[in-house]
């Protein structure tokens, strides 16, 4: 408990993590109210597609946990941290818990906020949480953010550099995973393994064409599955290489 | 109690540090002294547990660091005064420090009131001069009150005021019977701070004594001479079997103290005008031990002349 409080307070200390965490609600929380307030008719109503827009704080979120470790190697602190608990496994196992737990919060304000700003705007709308399919699209947001911050985490501890780490993350997750769809015939089949993909199926927003493909291998809850464990390895991976290297 | 029993660490083809063995005794300060690049920090890493030896252990009090239950109870270091986080307070800085080994929260406060650092605790670090960030960092060392401490070129860059309270405060903490061993590239100011020294250059050990003994081994005591009648006590003395050197008026001999030359000179009816003890510089003593092992030479370097040693970084 004691390394979690220090971690806490490591996060907690610095401007940086405050404002990331404040833009990766207010954006997508922002912009959801524009698109309910403008779309009128265009978007339905349902709770899925309340969601549209929160891949906008998922990408803040990226920034937010990547920081979390390439500062520490930026400024040195990691050396400290590694002179305080030698158990690298164990200081970095303390960093990840106390990232997971900030950044699920995050998403669940970003959850709660989209979909409280549609359904104000929208009053007439049945957007009511009623069963286990509305709750899942909304409280799942907190899922989701916590494993993309132990991913975003993961790399940084592989990369070091904020700047690498950071490019690497929002190039590859906004960018790299719609253009692979445009790969002739064999882009669809390696979209539907790739990890944010698999995030946004969970949440199961319509707002992309893919989301209305039939032909999908796994269950929201599987995709779930697939993406936290492609960030557990990525998070397994940094850690063991932390663990080895020269701090 | 510091030891290094073979440690070596090899960087690709470049061997860093080569087959160091050394110990650090308690109770008194220990000056770890090398030219740069000598592989002083490489090996305050190592002991820390920061960088894994290629060969060899790092041991304090018997153990190797990795294997200590909350380190910063048995061991404070200070690598790098710049190793905090430009944007968190001083205060916070110590405070995850000391929460991640379970020492009080009071602790803290502390610290910052031995290093006189208690007005500004709330200010950024980033904003701290380099005198401050040293005390910062001599504050994270000491939170969790351990007996052995390690300090890597405390005084670079402090102006004489920082530099005297940096000396001062070790030689305290080795008065209170801690182990201290400070790293620096001058001898100057290791012979003033340090009463043991390990001598480092190009990762082999050059020598492990006292500064005293160092010190006497490495210069070349000689005493200068100045007299109307040179010719007949240069005969004198060459009978003795003294080495002699002309230096214009003056005659420079080594191996023989100034009451013995006066002596001499008396029962020989010689007139003296200067008889002087000359003592060899410690930078010129330490330009010639680890002469050859300085790593980057520069054009203008020429014995004595310690143009390679004060330049500042690391």
């Amino acid at each position: 408990m004691s390394l979690l409080a220090a971690e806490r307070i490591k996060l907690f200390s610095t401007r940086s993590p405050w404002a990331c965490g404040l833009l990766a609600v207010a954006l997508p929380v922002g912009f959801t109210a524009l698109l309910a307030a403008q779309a009128g008719d265009q978007i339905d109503a349902t709770v899925a597609n309340t969601q549209i827009t929160t891949n906008l704080g998922r990408a803040v979120v990226l920034v937010l946990a990547a920081l979390a470790v390439t500062s520490e190697y930026r400024f040195g602190t990691i050396r400290s941290t590694f002179q305080a608990v030698p158990n690298r496994v164990t200081a970095l196992t303390a960093k990840a818990t106390v990232v997971a737990a900030v950044t699920a919060v995050i998403g669940a304000l970003v959850g709660f906020g989209c979909w409280g700003v549609f359904r104000a705007i929208h009053a007439g709308a049945d957007l009511a949480l009623t069963g286990a399919e509305d709750w899942r699209p909304v409280a799942g947001q907190a899922l989701v953010f916590a494993l993309t911050g132990l991913l975003a985490l993961g790399v940084g501890i592989l990369v070091r550099q904020t700047a690498g780490a950071v490019a690497l993350l929002l190039v590859y997750s906004l960018l790299v995973e719609s253009l692979v769809q445009l790969i002739p015939k064999i882009g669809d089949d390696i979209q539907r393994w790739l990890p944010f993909f698999a995030a946004d199926r969970f949440i199961g927003a319509t707002g992309d064409d893919a989301a209305n493909r039939s032909d999908l291998p796994l269950s929201p809850w599987g995709y779930l599955a697939y993406f936290a464990a492609i960030s557990l390895v990525v998070l397994a991976a940094g850690i063991a290489t932390a663990a080895r290297r020269d701090a | 109690m510091i030891e290094a029993v073979g440690l070596t660490k090899r960087y690709g083809k470049t061997l860093a540090v080569d087959n160091l063995s050394f110990s650090v005794p308690s109770g008194r300060v220990t000056g770890f002294l090398g030219p740069n690049g000598a592989g002083k920090s490489t090996t305050m890493r190592m002991i820390l547990g920061l960088d894994t030896p290629t060969g060899g252990t790092a041991l304090i009090d018997g153990k190797r660091y990795r294997d200590l239950q909350q380190p910063l109870r048995t061991v404070g270091a200070l690598l790098d005064a710049k190793w905090v986080h430009p944007n968190r307070s001083a205060r916070a800085h110590l405070q995850w420090l000391a929460r991640s080994n379970r020492l009080p929260a009071k602790r803290v406060d502390e610290v910052l009131e031995i290093v006189g650092l208690t007005s500004v605790a709330g200010k950024r670090a980033g904003g701290f001069s380099l005198g401050m960030s040293q005390r910062l960092g001599i504050a994270a060392a000491l939170l969790g009150d351990p007996q052995v401490l390690l300090f890597d070129e405390p005084v670079n860059g402090l102006d004489p005021e920082g530099i005297l309270w940096i000396r001062k405060f070790m030689h305290r903490l080795a008065e209170e019977g801690r182990t201290v061993f400070v790293s620096s590239h001058l001898l100057s100011e290791m012979a003033l701070t340090a009463q043991e020294l390990v001598v480092i250059g190009r990762g082999k050990l050059i020598s492990q004594s006292s500064t005293e003994d160092f010190v006497t081994q490495a210069t070349e005591n000689t005493v200068r001479v100045r007299s109307p009648q040179l010719a007949p006590l240069r005969s004198a003395l060459g009978k003795l079997g003294v080495s002699i050197r002309d230096e214009g008026e003056a005659l420079v001999v080594s191996g023989m103290d100034c009451a013995d030359i006066g002596e001499l000179a008396a029962r020989e009816g010689v007139v003296l005008h200067e008889l002087s003890p000359q003592r060899g510089s410690l930078e010129e003593a330490f330009m010639q031990l680890t002469g050859d092992s300085v790593e980057y030479h520069t054009e203008i370097a020429e014995p004595g002349v310690p143009a390679t040693l004060t330049t500042a970084g690391k």
